[in-house]
């Protein structure tokens, strides 16, 4: 009854914030511990993105944030040039040269639903390229 | 058929496993099976503690792992019970004192005379831990409705996942009228965020702190409402569907307050 | 009957001369007692009266004081990092929420502790000790590896006991491992008045007729300690909370401060009688 009458007028109960903020940590706490994971993520997205546009492999940073009540990923991926073929196909498009690219790297977004808990894929706190090989 | 070994963990400390331990290992012992429980955490050692033998110790687990006696001397039986066995950790020795493969070998010559091993580990997720979970091939995890255990369950259920055994959860220290006004997570909450089978609920209750300070296991005492609680968990863990309490319930309630009336 | 009980007057810490301040580990064998609690309160309420605080989680692997602390999205780097200098100081004390002058340094997550080399954390806590004025050391559970590491470089220590006889067990074997280095004071927490008058749960007294230690403080359950855990903010910013003005108490002795002890509990003689007994002799 309580609880009905917080919600009602605002005040989350402190139940609802716990399990909330819960959800939050332990998505980053998975995702801090599966490093393989997120690096087969990153290399299957640079795959798919390298279809289309030549990438900076080297270069390619991924990482989680939070913002407000939701964890998402952060792709930084530098664009060498378009491909031949792409260019071919897209007659008006003019290529970009690795030093513009450097200068400015395009960033992506990207959300997705996570199956196991309905939320958008969750952020760590610490930037996976400096996240060390977890001991299980 | 060999016993079932059934670790007993939790990741945070305080939150109920060597009580729980102690009161389903009896409820099964209650009702006939042959039991034996096994304190794993060497070097602050409580199970014996809390059933009351701590008297009666002679020889502890690492003293067997060692070779200098018998694993039938360091057993203790309790003799309240039909079949109930305790096998002690050792109070002056360190965790290092025993190798994983150590006690997957006790665990195992215990199994081959009894019904159900129940392994009592320590907090945390160091050596007591891997030790504790050895010789298990089932787990039961121990938590309550608070944010840093709960966050602890989860790691030791990543854990024991990751080992290839089977998890289950007992919910412990549950107030019901906490969880009502919206100041304490609810069953379902936390049955959510870890994604664990449930296999008992136990609310607070102020007998727990008595009969531990006493070393008289809950079980001993049918009219204890935490004793029928302790014995569903017995019950489901013989395979049987029981239906969980509802700690809501009126009649529920009527027993809460004529047991805190009484005093 | 209301008893007084015995005050510690002697100020501990007082910094010395040149500025250094004092590392103080909270520790107690047993877990779930409340030493992340208590490390969260002190440090909060330390801070709130002007003293530069840095709170050190030692439990690797099993991290909880940036949870309590509300602080669990904004780690960036942690301990582990630091000592193995991938990562500043700088870069990883994250600041409180609540308390400007109060500092995190958070542990990590997916380590172990076995991975913490002692003499770089002992390093690391003088090197704290020069900056702040409180460096608390939040220890875990148990009394390996990760107990010696958090107690290096400690200059005090504080148990944390709560009236059940298998945490005053714990408690007794771990003052027994802090040695002679350590003169640690006691503070006992989670009690329930209405058990101990009822004769369900030890008494404050029963419990330090055993250990017999500088009693620091005592904390009482209440339904505000797991509110604040479930928000992530201090019960030592809570005016109305007895439990948090507990910690106020407690911080304000830390400091110095003469504040007197509010009786709790009423002492049972039998049963402290069969306590002692039961323990024997001191350890």
């Amino acid at each position: 009854m309580i609880e009905f009458f917080n919600r009602l007028f605002g005040h989350k109960s402190s139940s609802a914030t716990a399990k909330e903020r819960l959800r939050l940590v332990l998505l980053s706490d998975h995702l801090a511990l599966a490093p393989n994971l997120v690096d087969d993520l990153k290399r299957e997205l640079v795959d798919v993105i390298s279809r289309y546009v030549e990438v900076d492999r080297e270069n390619i940073e991924l990482n989680f944030q939070q913002r407000e009540k939701v964890i998402a990923m952060f792709a930084n991926v530098p664009i060498v040039s378009m491909h031949p073929a792409t260019r071919a196909n897209g007659a008006n498009r003019t290529t970009k040269r690795a030093n513009d690219a450097s200068k400015r790297p395009r960033r992506r977004r990207k959300r997705s639903a996570n199956t196991a808990t309905n939320a958008p894929i969750a952020e760590t706190p610490n930037p996976v390229a400096t996240t060390p090989a977890p001991a299980t | 058929m060999s016993a079932r070994r059934i670790v007993f963990t939790s990741g945070k400390g305080g939150v109920g496993k060597t009580t729980t331990t102690v009161n389903v290992g009896a409820a099964l012992a209650k009702r006939g099976a042959r039991v034996v429980l096994v304190d794993a955490d060497i070097g602050l050692r409580n199970l014996d503690l809390v059933l009351g033998l701590e008297k009666r110790i002679v020889f502890d687990l690492v003293e067997v792992a060692e070779g200098r006696c018998q694993l039938r001397q360091a057993l203790i039986r309790d003799k309240r019970f039909e079949s109930l066995y305790m096998l002690p950790a050792a109070q002056t020795r360190d965790k290092e004192a025993v190798s994983e493969e150590q006690m997957a070998a006790m665990i195992e010559e215990l199994a081959q005379s009894a019904d159900y091993v129940l392994i009592d580990s320590p907090a945390g997720i160091e050596h007591g831990f891997k030790n504790a979970v050895a010789g298990a091939k089932e787990a039961i995890i121990v938590t309550i409705p608070e944010v840093s255990a709960i966050r602890d369950a989860d790691r030791v259920i990543g854990k024991l996942i990751a080992k290839g055994i089977p998890v289950r959860l007992i919910i412990n220290r549950i107030r019901p009228e906490m969880v009502r006004s919206g100041d304490m997570l609810s069953i379902e909450d936390v049955c959510e965020i870890l994604s664990a089978e449930l296999i008992g609920i136990i609310p607070d209750d102020e007998d727990v702190i008595d009969t531990t300070n006493r070393g008289e296991p809950l079980v001993l005492d049918d009219s204890k409402r935490l004793a029928s609680m302790y014995g569903k968990i017995a019950r489901r863990l013989q395979g049987e569907i029981v239906p969980f309490s509802d700690l809501n319930s009126r009649g529920f309630f009527d027993r809460l307050f004529a047991g805190l009336k009484a005093g | 009957m209301m008893q007084e009980l015995k005050l510690q007057e002697e100020p501990l810490s007082t910094p010395v001369a040149r500025g250094r301040g004092t590392a103080i580990v909270v520790t107690s064998g047993k877990g779930g007692v409340g030493k992340t609690t208590t490390v969260a309160n002190l440090g909060t309420a330390l801070a709130q009266r002007g003293h530069d605080v840095v709170l050190v989680d030692a439990d690797v692997g099993l991290r909880n004081l940036d949870i309590v602390l509300g602080l669990e999205n904004r780690v960036k780097h942690h301990l582990l990092d630091v000592l193995e200098e991938q990562a500043s100081l700088d870069d990883a004390l994250v600041a409180d929420k609540h308390s400007p002058q109060l500092r995190l340094l958070a542990s990590a997550q997916t380590r172990e502790k076995d991975d913490v080399d002692t003499q770089k954390m002992r390093a690391l806590i003088e090197s704290l000790a020069q900056r702040f004025d409180y460096v608390l050391i939040d220890c875990p559970a148990g009394i390996e590896r990760g107990f010696q590491n958090a107690i290096a470089g400690a200059d005090e220590a504080i148990v944390v006991c709560t009236p059940e006889v298998s945490a005053v067990r714990d408690v007794d074997r771990v003052v027994g491992l802090l040695g002679n280095r350590f003169r640690p004071r006691l503070i006992v927490n989670r009690v329930r008045p209405e058990l101990v008058a009822k004769g369900k749960m030890l008494s404050v007294d029963d419990v330090n007729s055993i250990l017999r230690l500088p009693l620091l403080g005592v904390i009482a359950d209440e339904p505000q300690v797991l509110i604040a855990s479930n928000r992530g903010e201090p019960l030592a910013l809570d005016g109305s909370s007895k439990a948090g003005a507990a910690y106020r108490a407690i911080a304000a002795r830390l400091r110095g401060d003469d504040v007197a002890m509010p009786d709790v509990t009423v002492a049972r003689p039998g049963f402290i009688k069969k306590l002692s007994a039961f323990f024997g002799g001191r350890r």
